[in-house]
């Protein structure tokens, strides 16, 4: 259900007797104030969920432009006919059973002094504190074959799940046996950094089983394989030896889309498939909002609320934050931002401490084929001498091996952190 | 219901807490965080959907403790527990253990399917 303002603004007044009956005992009476969340990905669903959870008396309004929420974790196995967009594709009515308000529409712009989040239909919402959640957006300033809408319609990015990983799969389906899949990914950090590695393992999958003549050219624009690099290599060179030339330090110049032809800076790669992930930075409205300040892409933040350095007020979760050392750009790193941003905004509303040592940790899984699965794990904590989080030094790490049990963890995380923040 | 089911094991935690825990930990607020770092692999209040990895809500805390504290040492083989364990102090394990132990075990709550025509 989409609100209208009319029907938002009268939830405004009848939220605090909402509140009153889902909360608990003790906490009725008036709102103890109000939170938007923009954004309802991992990040922006989360941190709605755990501020409903923690404190049932704060308004909580989560504006998202997509009627439902599609997994990035997991879709590349979409890519290779292992699951389908359906299941990963989920809905926002449990948000709304607990009691969050979930606003249908775009965020244009987050008025710090009016403490207003403005809406593209011109309606706006009014915060104590508000949470920006927008992952990422795409830099096509520097490829400029790609700036067209037509051409983002041939050549897919499907860095985001959704209608393109569909339009990807399609591609890939149709192209002939024998054809040439070309993968080109920028430089770190970018989302998900095990991520384009898995994608390559997906398509050789279903090559492997449907188009055993065709291949994969892969070109990283690092100067090797950012994550899990030994375990990559071990099912590069083992099940799908001979299918995958890979080649680092490919940054882009251009993509000719006509001439289906990545341009490297010496070299130029004809493909019958482009799949092309441009460079990233914290989605539109973080821009709008004032709120980058590292590079012109990322947001800093204060570690122990994920408030903006640049804006009172104002938090910045997931994709879109400068992201501390050896933090990834990932599902559980944003699910973990949520929870220390959900608890720091709680005890400012109601003028508590903050959390002095807050933790967090990230498990990325990665499938190799339909089953077989390796993870990378790490855990973070606050350092007050460097205000900000670190890794803790012996925790973490990777996979022994791909494994079927690894398999079956990795759905089970699946489903655990949809339900962390949806269910 | 459900914030039924919360709320009981939030008092629970707190008393269980407040009993066993040092002066810098006492805040509900921490351990409740800290648990939630355990809660994207295990569930939300550790009910696990379909119970892969396993639920954590309701265990006896003793076992929960030692449970974490041989994966720490590599006692306890793992895929990945043994890598996470070591993130955390004995007394943040003490918190979490003693934290899940106070949630009731109950039905997980798992993300909806997307509605069509939502």
């Amino acid at each position: 259900m989409t609100l209208s303002r009319r029907e938002f603004v009268k939830w405004m007044a009848a939220s605090s007797g909402a509140a009153a009956v889902a909360g608990c005992a003790g906490l009725g009476g008036p709102s103890a104030g109000r939170v938007v969340v923009v954004g309802g990905g991992y990040g922006g669903a989360t941190a709605a969920r755990y501020i409903k959870q923690w404190a049932p008396d704060i308004d909580v309004a989560v504006v998202e432009r997509n009627d439902t929420f599609v997994s990035c974790p997991i879709s590349n196995l979409v890519l290779g006919g292992n699951t389908q967009i359906g299941n990963i594709t989920m809905g926002y009515d449990g948000l709304k059973a607990r009691g969050v308000r979930v606003v249908r529409g775009d965020a244009v712009a987050v008025d710090a002094s009016a403490k207003q989040v403005r809406l593209a239909d011109g309606s706006s919402l009014a915060y104590d504190r508000v949470i920006v959640s927008p992952g990422i957006d795409f830099i096509y300033d520097q490829i400029p074959g790609m700036k067209s809408a037509d051409a983002q319609n041939r050549v897919f990015h499907a860095w985001k799940a959704g209608p393109q990983t569909v339009a990807l799969r399609k591609q890939l389906e149709a192209m002939p046996d024998g054809g040439v899949f070309v993968f080109q990914f920028p430089m770190a950090p970018y989302r998900c950094p095990p991520g384009p590695y898995e994608r390559v393992c997906q398509v050789a999958d279903y090559f492997k089983r449907a188009k055993p003549k065709s291949k994969i050219i892969v070109l990283d624009a690092n100067p090797d394989i950012v994550s899990k690099k030994g375990l990559f290599l071990a099912a590069w060179n083992g099940m799908y030896k001979g299918m995958i030339d890979y080649r680092p330090n490919s940054e882009l110049a251009d993509v000719d889309v006509k001439g289906m032809t990545v341009k490297l800076t010496f070299d130029n790669v004809k493909g019958d498939v482009l799949n092309v992930v441009p460079p990233h930075r914290a989605g539109d409205i973080a821009s709008k909002a004032g709120l980058i300040t590292a590079n012109q892409r990322w947001c800093g933040i204060d570690w122990l609320t994920m408030e903006s350095v640049a804006v009172k007020g104002v938090h910045v979760l997931g994709d879109a934050t400068l992201s501390a050392p050896a933090m990834p750009k990932s599902a559980s790193m944003a699910n973990q931002h949520a929870k220390v941003c959900a608890a720091a905004v709680t005890a400012l509303i109601k003028g508590q401490p903050v959390n002095p040592q807050p933790m967090m940790m990230n498990t990325c899984y990665s499938f190799v084929d339909g089953r077989n699965v390796m993870h990378v794990a790490s855990v973070h904590t606050y350092d007050a001498a460097q205000k900000t989080m670190v890794a803790v030094k012996g925790a973490g790490g990777v996979s022994d091996k791909a494994s079927e049990l690894e398999g079956t963890y990795a759905w089970g995380w699946a489903r655990n952190i949809w339900g962390d923040a949806l269910g | 219901m459900r914030p039924t089911l919360v709320r009981a094991g939030c008092v629970a935690v707190l008393l269980a807490g407040c009993a066993a825990t040092p002066a810098w930990a006492q805040d509900p607020g921490i351990a409740r965080s800290l648990a939630a770092t355990c809660t994207a692999c295990h569930g939300t209040d550790g009910r696990s959907v379909g119970g892969v990895p396993p639920s954590l809500a309701g265990r006896d805390k003793g076992e929960l403790l030692q449970t974490m504290k041989d994966f720490k040492t590599g006692k306890r083989p793992a895929t990945v527990m043994h890598q996470h364990a070591k993130g955390y102090s004995d007394e943040q394990l003490e918190l979490i253990s003693n934290y899940f132990a106070g949630v009731k075990p109950g039905a997980a709550a798992a993300a909806p399917a997307a509605r069509v025509n939502n």
